[in-house]
């Protein structure tokens, strides 16, 4: 891992993109919207436009780096990305991560979860890159593979875990299951199951922020909207029209795209015309960002100028973040499509182990320290087992307690009185 | 309460026969700039034929002369059934009130919430320097500003979604469909998100939502925009679903739907958009889960809701006419269904007539005999009978789409032969 670069490719004006690319139109001369402060170099993109998976095509001669972060280097070329305490956080979040879904397939195994389970191995440092940098007042949205984003977002493991376990102390109570985390305390607006319909949701979450700063004058008021999605969903409308109304309004949103190569067996490059996600931002005027999404800091760098950028008002960002999960699409897939060189490939840009390297080499922590991380998030998971395998499952009573808000909505019944003041009601075997 | 009916191409119904009122009314013609009928003021009703299509009418002559139900009907049109707190007595007897249009009507009522609430806030498309495609957000957006009246592209699953989230993190959204139809783009945000995300979520986040728009069958739209979507949404769970039919109704239903915290979709039609009738100046809203009784009867319970109340009440003057004594209920309500009004209705005449302009498959009417049945079954002497819209994509022709929706000689027969 290289500290003292940040590797990623920026995309920011249309009529740069390189005409040798075998996706790239000629574009009008528009001029695209200006004040993006990533004024980086976009230079040629090596591609390689055959459809078999050519491991280095994404290892190009591009190195662009945003003007901004170069000030900060140039500061101290010696300086380094991270403090201690931020290593041994970004450290201890992505360990929770790993841990926590190597014990849900466990778990899963074991018949205490069932259903649809996605795990993120292989991609904490997206995760942990981007949400260890939000407020608590800043919004998540994600789809189904979303354990690792509610608990980078502050979700307790042990809501998370039961919630998988389908019991009532989970944070949805027990009614969302793998898919649809959410939590209003910290911000987290779902786990969506269907690809792409939570993209809206963030863009919503977004309106919201700039609605509350400009109408309702709460001039304090920056919070950011992070949107997270795979490369399956960027062939989506709904992303497509997204990107548009987020830049047409400049909301405070960060399309984040956590882009693995594979969605379920459809390889990315079968499935779209021009593989390079990041260069449909400014398409839609906003800059879009490729970063190296196996590195923590790298992402962390990135992210921090696609929020400060949102939190400033100066409108969305794409980022696309190359990454790979290390196991099948979920636990119901044998993953006989990938080829093993490929995952051998990335196994070995293990984020974790990048992380830990660093934080040695550079000397910001011992390996005693990260051991001992090791040890308390291992018990921290265990717990959360424990916690959930104890708590209580829901009984009959919570079965129609959360359909309305309010629940005059299950109507008035034939003897007058509404629905929900008949004592069957609670019992949940009212007839509705 | 004086209702004159200015129906666009419709045929009028006036429900009160005061000469003043009728003479005094205006012409307006709808943002469409077709013509509207006023209502005579003789006795008698001509055809009129269009240059394109011929009028309906129906059997016998219009009377003018309100009887004494019809006058009683006059003052519990407004009044729901079942008292709450919150449902207002709406004789106007004692204050004088304001006339206006049902758009107008509807367009007050969210200017009303709109200022009394900061959050609530519109987005559609064409709702904010257009002023909406049937004048509802009209003046809004100069008095709210850009970001509250919100002209959106053509994304409705995504501006719908938009909605959602927003109604998520703390703000009170009317999401506005151009035309219900469109609607069907936005299913999936409808569906899975704003039906079900507060369950999901183990009721975490709520999503006071009103998605509302003009629906139903109009002059001539072609198949597309002539379409009820009523029935595919009523299985929705999570949803609330109220179709109005009254300037009245319409605007009461309007402000409770923006204060409650369920998502509500609310159900316009495109040909009654410029109905006129007097409403009161005060504050009032219309329960969201009550019915509306329109004239009260003994013989036969017809229930119904949106334009074909009128197709009834027309009807109802003809068997009125012919000595039959119908009870008309005005469902309003069309997810879920207030069993109460509709089941005292059904134990008093034991006869129920269902007219409705959803399709004959899946619709409304068959979830409300399905309802009925279950319910009320010992107390009917006949089956109930159900008038729908023919299963048909609405024709073009202006004979085929009136062949396709249930015309007021098709309800006078329906009850003959249900009170034989």
């Amino acid at each position: 891992m290289n500290g003292a670069s940040c590797a990623a490719k920026i995309s920011t004006q249309p009529f740069s993109l390189n005409p040798t690319s075998p996706a790239s139109h000629d574009r009008p001369l528009v001029s695209p919207k200006p004040a993006s402060l990533f004024l980086g170099s976009t230079r040629k993109l090596r591609l390689s436009s055959s459809s078999k998976l050519n491991l280095h095509r994404r290892s190009g001669t591009v190195v662009a780096v945003s003007d901004v972060v170069k000030q900060k280097k140039s500061k101290s070329t010696h300086s380094l990305l991270i403090t201690k305490e931020e290593g041994l956080e970004l450290y201890e979040d992505m360990i929770l991560g790993r841990a926590f879904e190597d014990m849900c397939a466990q778990m899963y195994y074991r018949g205490k979860m069932f259903g649809f389970v996605h795990l993120y191995n292989g991609q904490e440092a997206v995760s942990t890159g981007f949400i260890k940098l939000l407020k608590q007042q800043d919004s998540v949205v994600s789809t189904y593979r979303d354990h690792v984003h509610a608990l980078s977002k502050g979700v307790p493991a042990r809501a998370v875990m039961s919630e998988l376990f389908g019991k009532t102390t989970g944070c949805c109570r027990g009614q969302g299951g793998s898919m649809h985390m959410f939590s209003r305390e910290h911000n987290l607006l779902g786990g969506f199951a269907f690809i792409g319909e939570g993209i809206p949701v963030a863009t919503g979450a977004a309106f919201t922020s700039k609605y509350k700063r400009e109408v309702l004058k709460e001039a304090d008021c920056d919070h950011v909207t992070l949107a997270f999605f795979g490369d399956g969903t960027c062939n989506n409308g709904q992303f497509f029209e997204c990107l548009n109304m987020a830049a047409l309004w400049k909301l405070p949103i960060v399309f984040v795209v956590e882009n693995n190569l594979w969605a379920i067996g459809m390889s990315h490059l079968r499935a779209t015309s021009d593989p390079q996600i990041y260069k449909k931002g400014p398409a839609f005027g906003m800059p879009g960002i490729h970063v190296d999404g196996m590195d923590v800091l790298k992402v962390r760098e990135v992210a921090k100028e696609a929020i400060g950028r949102a939190r400033r008002g100066e409108g969305p960002t794409l980022v696309e973040c190359e990454t790979y999960r290390f196991r099948g699409h979920s636990l119901a897939d044998p993953d006989e499509l990938r080829d093993p060189a490929e995952k051998a490939h990335y196994a070995a840009r293990d984020p974790i182990t990048a992380l830990k390297k660093y934080l040695i080499e550079n000397s910001l922590a011992s390996e005693a320290d990260l051991k001992a991380i090791d040890k308390k998030i291992d018990e921290v998971v265990e717990d959360a087992v424990e916690f959930a395998d104890e708590s209580p499952v829901p009984s009959q009573s919570q079965l129609l307690e959360n359909v309305f808000a309010d629940p005059k909505g299950f109507g008035i019944g034939p003897d007058g009185r509404y629905r929900c003041e008949d004592p069957k009601f609670t019992e949940g075997t009212a007839h509705v | 309460m004086a209702a004159t009916f200015h129906g666009v191409g419709a045929t009028v119904a006036a429900l009160s026969s005061s000469s003043s009122s009728s003479s005094s009314s205006s012409s307006p013609s709808n943002s469409f700039g077709s013509k509207i009928l006023l209502s005579s003021p003789s006795r008698s009703f001509s055809v009129r034929k269009r240059a394109s299509f011929t009028m309906v009418r129906s059997e016998g002559s219009m009377n003018f002369d309100l009887n004494f139900k019809g006058r009683r009907a006059q003052q519990l049109i407004a009044n729901a059934v079942a008292t709450k707190a919150d449902s207002s007595p709406a004789s106007s007897s004692s204050k004088p009130g304001h006339e206006l249009l049902l758009f107008e009507a509807l367009r007050e009522g969210l200017e009303e919430e709109m200022e009394r609430d900061p959050r609530v806030c519109v987005m559609g498309e064409d709702v904010g320097h257009y002023g909406g495609s049937y004048k509802v957000t009209k003046g809004l957006a100069t008095k709210f500003g850009d970001l509250r009246v919100l002209d959106t592209p053509i994304a409705e699953n995504s501006f719908t979604g938009m909605g959602i989230g927003a109604a998520m993190t703390g703000l009170r959204p009317v999401v506005e469909g151009m035309n219900m139809g469109f609607l069907l783009l936005a299913f999936n945000q409808i569906s899975n998100n704003c039906g079900m995300l507060h369950y999901t979520s183990g009721g975490q986040f709520t999503i006071p939502i009103v998605i509302r728009g003009p629906g139903g069958v109009g002059r001539q739209l072609g198949a597309e925009h002539s379409q009820r979507l009523e029935s595919y949404f009523q299985s929705i769970p999570g949803i609330q679903m109220v179709a109005c039919s009254t300037p009245y109704n319409a605007k009461g239903l309007m402000k409770a739907a923006i204060r409650s915290e369920n998502p509500v979709i609310l159900f316009e039609h495109v040909l009654l958009y410029n109905l006129k009738e007097r409403i009161p100046d005060e504050d009032y809203i219309c329960n969201l889960e009550e019915a509306e009784m329109v004239r009260p009867g003994e013989h036969v319970t017809i229930l119904t809701y949106s334009r074909m109340r009128y197709h009834v009440m027309q009807a109802a003057k003809t068997l009125v006419n012919k000595g039959y004594d119908p009870e008309v209920i005005d469902i309003r309500s069309l997810k879920p269904f207030d069993l109460y009004t509709i089941g005292n209705s059904v134990k008093k005449t034991h006869r129920v007539l269902i007219v409705e302009e959803c399709m004959r498959t899946g619709g409304i009417g068959a979830s409300l005999i399905a309802a009925i049945t279950e319910n009320f079954n010992d107390y009917l002497d006949a089956p109930i009978m159900c008038l729908s819209s023919q299963d048909v994509p609405t024709p073009y022709a202006g004979t085929l789409e009136e062949w396709t929706v249930v015309q007021p000689a098709q309800i006078v027969a329906a009850v003959e032969q249900l009170c034989q």
